[in-house]
């Protein structure tokens, strides 16, 4: 299906910030607004001739309801610029593209800021069932007796708290971890724990380089209100290596498994944006575009096997868009997981895999290791859950653009069972 | 209904109610000039003839319920026979009102300031708009008297003595929480409640509000008597009683006077006309007059700014950035460090907390202050102002980088503090639209903004810049551009003599005290301390070029031994984080009035000098440049008004004498011939 083009303008993000065990220095709101003040600075369009601006966002905080719309109007959008958020889980960010294509192609917009935000140091902690029970008691209670007999029957249970975020990466449906998810994968593909750690040290030395190199424009220094500043991606480990690696304990399968914090991706909190904008917008405020959307596809599948999402998502973009694997220059697969990515890139070159589970006829080949994920990924940069789908596919033109290459493909697990894949061309 | 009044609206319910609207003609303020009082004074008559079931006096203006008195009409009062009857007036005024049998409200919905406060404070109630911005004070004493019109005895009926008298003495404003905490007003509503709160309050009269009991024991003789000691010695700490004389005055009339309303209220009136008719009161509404001047080059209705780009994050450029996101505009600030960027940040934000308070609207002018690492606001701002190194080639060379990048229609300021416009604008493909903007430090607390107009500086520009000093609240001087301009050329002089008198073996401490006994806000060389020796060497340096005011070798050795003052904490004095260490002992003034002739006579040359160059165009700017730019006693209401006070002759003499002594840097400038020696204004 051919639709309207809709074209990349410009694009930026935070520096992601790895979590330090307790709030970081912004709020999720906070980081947006950061990194797109100087974004919407330096475009010819006021905020205010925005005709939308969608985020995605996993657990905005509980003072951000809409966090969109609170964005939009810290940002000088004015009041008239409508904001909406969107939500699916580690592909929010990526959502909130599709969403703006959509709306773009429709008409039905013709300038949209689109990103994602997450800040996952701020995950809130909240009180038990019991506790909550408990405490609507003691408020219901009038008399002074009654609060002291509402006193007497605390139990030292209630004070246990629940942690959000460890319940946000748990599947409820089947009742396992995101670690656990790659697990299985790791089980049914076997790959051996030293190829994961390698792949991990991989990723923070690709980082490292991009961030010597200066590869890593699309970042925007953000300052605190304390004296402090971030100006790259802090949970880089240049002097990670392979046998530091191994000696970690796996985290989700103990004591047995190979997942290990070391080789899974990072909590961070971090905001990416990307302006999109049809035809005519780009001819009314004459703006230089730097890249197309061509097509996003979503696919599902069993959330056991969420971290093959990407393969599902990707072959299924690659057919309706009518290309082959090795028309795709370069890739971005979103590193949740260490064994994750390695089991994506092997179930595609898999002809068991791509007949049995996607109906194919061969497998849809190599995703060659250098054309992968070649500036890092989530397990040195991190992976704030709303963030990353806008994230990998902004850097993923930077990537064409400094390879003078045409195609490639940004694509991530999604936790419940999905995976999400959009194609993007370089223009210039 | 039509009214025969000029000022108020009458408007007389079906509860009942009368709503007495203040608007007051022709004025955007609402002001308690005579023929306001006038009027009120009639209609209070009528309403106590026929009595309604309650009154609420609420304001015509959208900002601002009153602003106080007509400080002009003070300024035509001769004696103090007239001032204590234009006082007995408004005394008489305001019990009529206090005095009407019904209830009454003062429905106060913005500002409400001095005799506006008191005039709220003779209801039976007060409400206060809930808004941000709303602020109540008694400004009386900043004009070298107190609240005059029974406001002494009318705010201590409500406040406790401590936060009544603190309110009276410091003339500082608070806001609208502040007042119920302290039982200023009773209830603080919502725009939209306002109404509904005034009839309720007037159908139900609820109990006045009274200074608790166990708290009314602070106003007992005793008490007083401690109070006021005390009071005293805060007080002294800021200002001597030869100088401001009101404050002093006031902790006396309520220690003495306090008990007996009806004698209170006739001591206020016979002491605040005898406070109104001192010299120090006189300077002080001419300062404010002066202010009003200053004010009043502004254009009335140009369009405001909506974004400026500030470009240098240091103190002065994050400061000016900071004071621009304070007062609503949207603030980009440029600079490649991204540490200064930080600091500025940091620096803004304690600053906005501190005002605002707010947390929501901390956040919110936050968001309005952006650090640019790129300069990406610099082609949408609509103002750009330079701050950056005190150094021709460098500002030069930014300028011209800047240039084609910024609007066609966007005004380009620098803020040089000392180099000539002239020397920058080469540097420009359009000399003709640079202007010099120079702020002054700290920015936060420094009024005045020089605004330095090149030979080529278009007269479009220059009104600018003009316009947009007064929409952040800045007082607009313009000046010739010449080095130095107007402040600092004046100020120079003064600190070189400072350098000199410490050179002579005279303290620091004992050169400080004398400035400071004579009036200035604190001594020459704190003042260089706190600057930073090397830029006031700098500045000395670039002024010593064009005037030969010399510099002292001790700045020079100083600077080159590191020693810069409060940054390095060693200059003049001690510095421990930011603060003087200051030696118990206090100085033995030996030398006080030789020190304080060489320091100010510096001044006075140094002024005669502008005005015959004619930096400012006449002697109420230059005074008007000298009280804002530098502090110099407002009480003495500037150097022209302090050479007529004490007499031109005389002033010249010690000139004359100085000269003799210590060279020619003494030398009376030229100018004094144009100096009319045969004035000398009583006081």
């Amino acid at each position: 299906m051919s639709q309207p083009a809709v074209y990349i303008i410009d694009g930026s993000r935070t520096p992601f910030l790895k979590a330090q065990g307790r709030p970081g220095p912004f709020q999720a709101s906070d980081l947006a607004v950061a990194c797109a003040k100087p974004l919407l600075l330096r475009q010819p369009f006021d905020p205010e001739e925005l005709d939308d601006v969608i985020v995605g966002s996993v657990s905005p905080g509980p003072d951000e309801a809409n966090i969109a719309r609170v964005i939009a109007l810290r940002l000088g959008c004015g009041h008239q610029v409508p904001a909406w958020t969107v939500q699916r889980n580690c592909a929010s960010g990526m959502q909130a593209i599709d969403s703006a294509c959509k709306n773009l192609a429709l008409g039905n917009s013709e300038l949209v800021l689109a990103g994602g935000t997450e800040a996952m140091s701020h995950s809130p902690v909240l009180y038990n069932r019991p506790m909550v029970n408990w405490l609507g008691e003691l408020y219901r209670s009038r008399s002074a007796w009654q609060k002291v007999k509402a006193f007497t029957r605390i139990r030292p249970g209630f004070f246990v708290p629940v942690i959000a975020l460890k319940k946000g990466l748990r599947d409820p449906v089947v009742g396992l971890s995101m670690g656990q998810t790659a697990e299985n994968l790791v089980h049914r593909f076997r790959i051996p724990r030293d190829h994961m750690d390698h792949y991990a040290v991989q990723s923070h030395q690709r980082l490292h380089h991009a961030q010597e190199n200066g590869y890593l424009e699309e970042i925007e220094t953000i300052f605190d209100n304390e004296g402090r500043f971030w100006d790259h991606d802090n949970g880089v480990r240049p002097d990670s290596d392979a046998q530091k690696l191994a000696k970690l304990a796996p985290v989700f399968d103990r004591p047995y498994g190979t997942v290990t914090a070391g080789n899974s991706a990072q909590i961070t909190d971090g905001a990416a944006w990307m302006v999109l904008a049809s035809e005519t917008a780009v001819k009314r405020y004459n703006l230089s575009p730097v890249g197309i959307i061509k097509a996003i596809h979503w696919a599902a599948l069993d959330p056991a096997q969420m971290g093959l999402g990407p393969v599902h998502a990707s072959a299924a973009l690659l057919s309706e868009q009518q290309l082959e694997l090795a028309d795709i220059d370069y890739w971005e697969i979103n590193e949740a997981f260490a064994g994750q990515v390695l089991a994506c890139v092997t179930a595609c070159q898999s002809d068991d895999y791509c007949k049995s589970e996607l109906g194919l006829d061969k497998a849809l080949g190599e995703i060659p290791h250098e054309r992968l994920n070649v500036d890092g990924g989530a397990i040195s940069v991190g992976h704030p859950v709303g963030a990353s789908g806008t994230r990998i596919a902004h850097h993923l033109l930077n990537v064409l653009q400094r390879n003078h290459a045409r195609f490639g493909i940004a694509t991530l697990c999604i936790g419940g069972g999905q995976g999400g894949a959009v194609l993007v061309e370089n223009i210039q | 209904m039509s009214t025969p009044y000029i000022h108020w609206r009458i408007e007389r319910d079906a509860q009942d109610l009368v709503w007495l609207v203040l608007d007051v003609a022709d004025s955007r303020m609402n002001i308690l000039s005579r023929s306001v009082l006038d009027e009120f004074s009639q209609i209070l008559g009528l309403l106590d003839e026929d009595l309604p079931a309650g009154v609420a006096i609420a304001s015509g203006k959208s900002k601002g319920f009153i602003a106080g008195a007509d400080i002009t009409e003070f300024t035509e009062i001769a004696n103090a026979q007239q001032a204590l009857e234009k006082i007995q007036t408004g005394h008489a005024v305001l019990a009529q009102l206090d005095g009407l049998l019904c209830p009454t409200i003062a429905v106060i919905n913005g500002f409400c300031l001095g005799g506006g406060l008191e005039l709220a404070l003779a209801c039976d109630y007060r409400i206060a708009q809930d808004d941000a911005g709303l602020r109540f004070s008694f400004p009386e004493v900043k004009l070298g008297i107190y609240p005059g019109y029974g406001g002494t005895v009318r705010t201590l009926r409500h406040v406790n003595p401590l936060a009544a008298m603190d309110l009276m003495l410091t003339g500082r404003s608070i806001d609208a929480r502040r007042a119920k905490k302290i039982g200023l007003v009773d209830q603080i509503v919502p725009a939209r409640q306002m109404e509904n709160a005034a009839r309720h309050i007037l159908a139900h009269r609820p109990a006045k509000h009274k200074v608790a009991k166990h708290i009314a024991l602070l106003n007992t003789r005793p008490a007083r008597r401690l109070l006021a000691h005390q009071m005293r010695r805060q007080i002294s700490k800021k200002a001597l009683p030869e100088h401001y004389p009101a404050p002093y005055a006031l902790v006396d009339h309520w220690c003495e006077h306090y008990g007996d309303e009806e004698q209170m209220l006739q001591h206020e009136a016979s002491s605040v006309a005898e406070l109104s008719m001192t010299a120090t009161a006189r300077n002080l509404v001419r300062t404010f007059m002066l202010s009003k001047k200053l004010k009043g080059f502004a254009r009335h209705g140009s369009a405001p700014a909506a974004h400026v780009h500030v470009i240098g994050a240091g103190v002065m450029g994050g400061d000016i950035a900071a004071w621009c996101a304070n007062k609503g505009l949207t603030v980009t600030l440029q600079d490649l460090r991204e540490e200064s960027l930080a600091k500025a940040k940091m620096r803004a934000s304690q600053y906005f907390k501190r005002q605002l308070k707010n947390p929501r609207l901390v956040k919110r002018t936050l968001d309005r202050f952006i650090p640019d690492v790129r300069g990406h606001g610099l082609s949408k701002a609509d103002i750009i102002i330079e701050a950056v190194f005190e150094d021709r080639d460098t500002k030069q060379d930014l300028l011209a980088s800047i240039e084609p990048k910024v609007r066609k229609d966007a005004l380009l300021a620098t803020n040089t503090s000392s180099i000539e416009i002239e020397k920058l604008c080469d540097a420009l493909t359009e000399p003709a639209r640079l202007v010099g903007m120079h702020f002054f430090n700290p920015v936060t607390k420094m009024p005045l903004v020089e605004i330095v107009n090149g030979v080529q500086t278009r007269h479009e520009i220059l009104q600018q810049a003009i316009d947009f000093s007064r929409q952040i609240d800045k007082l607009p001087l313009p000046v010739k551009s010449s080095p130095g301009f107007l402040v600092n050329r004046i100020l120079t002089p003064y600190m070189v003599e400072a350098g000199l008198l410490r050179e002579a073996g005279i303290s620091a401490a004992e050169i400080d005290q004398a400035a400071i006994r004579f009036g200035m806000p604190m001594g020459p060389l704190e003042l260089a301390d706190t600057v930073g020796l090397d830029i006031g060497l700098h500045v000395a340096e670039c002024l010593d070029a064009a005037y030969g005011f010399g510099v002292p070798e001790s700045f020079r050795t100083m600077v080159q031994a590191g020693n810069l003052g409060r940054k390095s904490g060693q200059g003049f004095y001690k510095w421990k984080r930011g603060k003087k260490v200051s030696s118990r002992r206090r100085p033995s003034p030996k030398h006080t009035e030789t020190i304080q002739n060489r320091l100010i006579s510096r001044i006075v040359n140094e002024a005669v000098a502008c005005l015959r160059e004619e930096i400012v165009p006449d002697r109420d700017s230059l005074d008007a440049g000298i009280v804002f730019g530098t502090g110099f006693a407002p009480f003495r209401g500037g150097v022209m008004q302090y050479i007529d006070s004490r007499g031109a002759a005389e002033v010249l003499a010690t000139l004359g004498s100085l000269q003799k002594q210590f060279g020619d840097r003494f030398q009376p400038d030229s100018g004094w011939h144009e100096v009319d020696m045969e004035t000398v204004t009583p006081g």
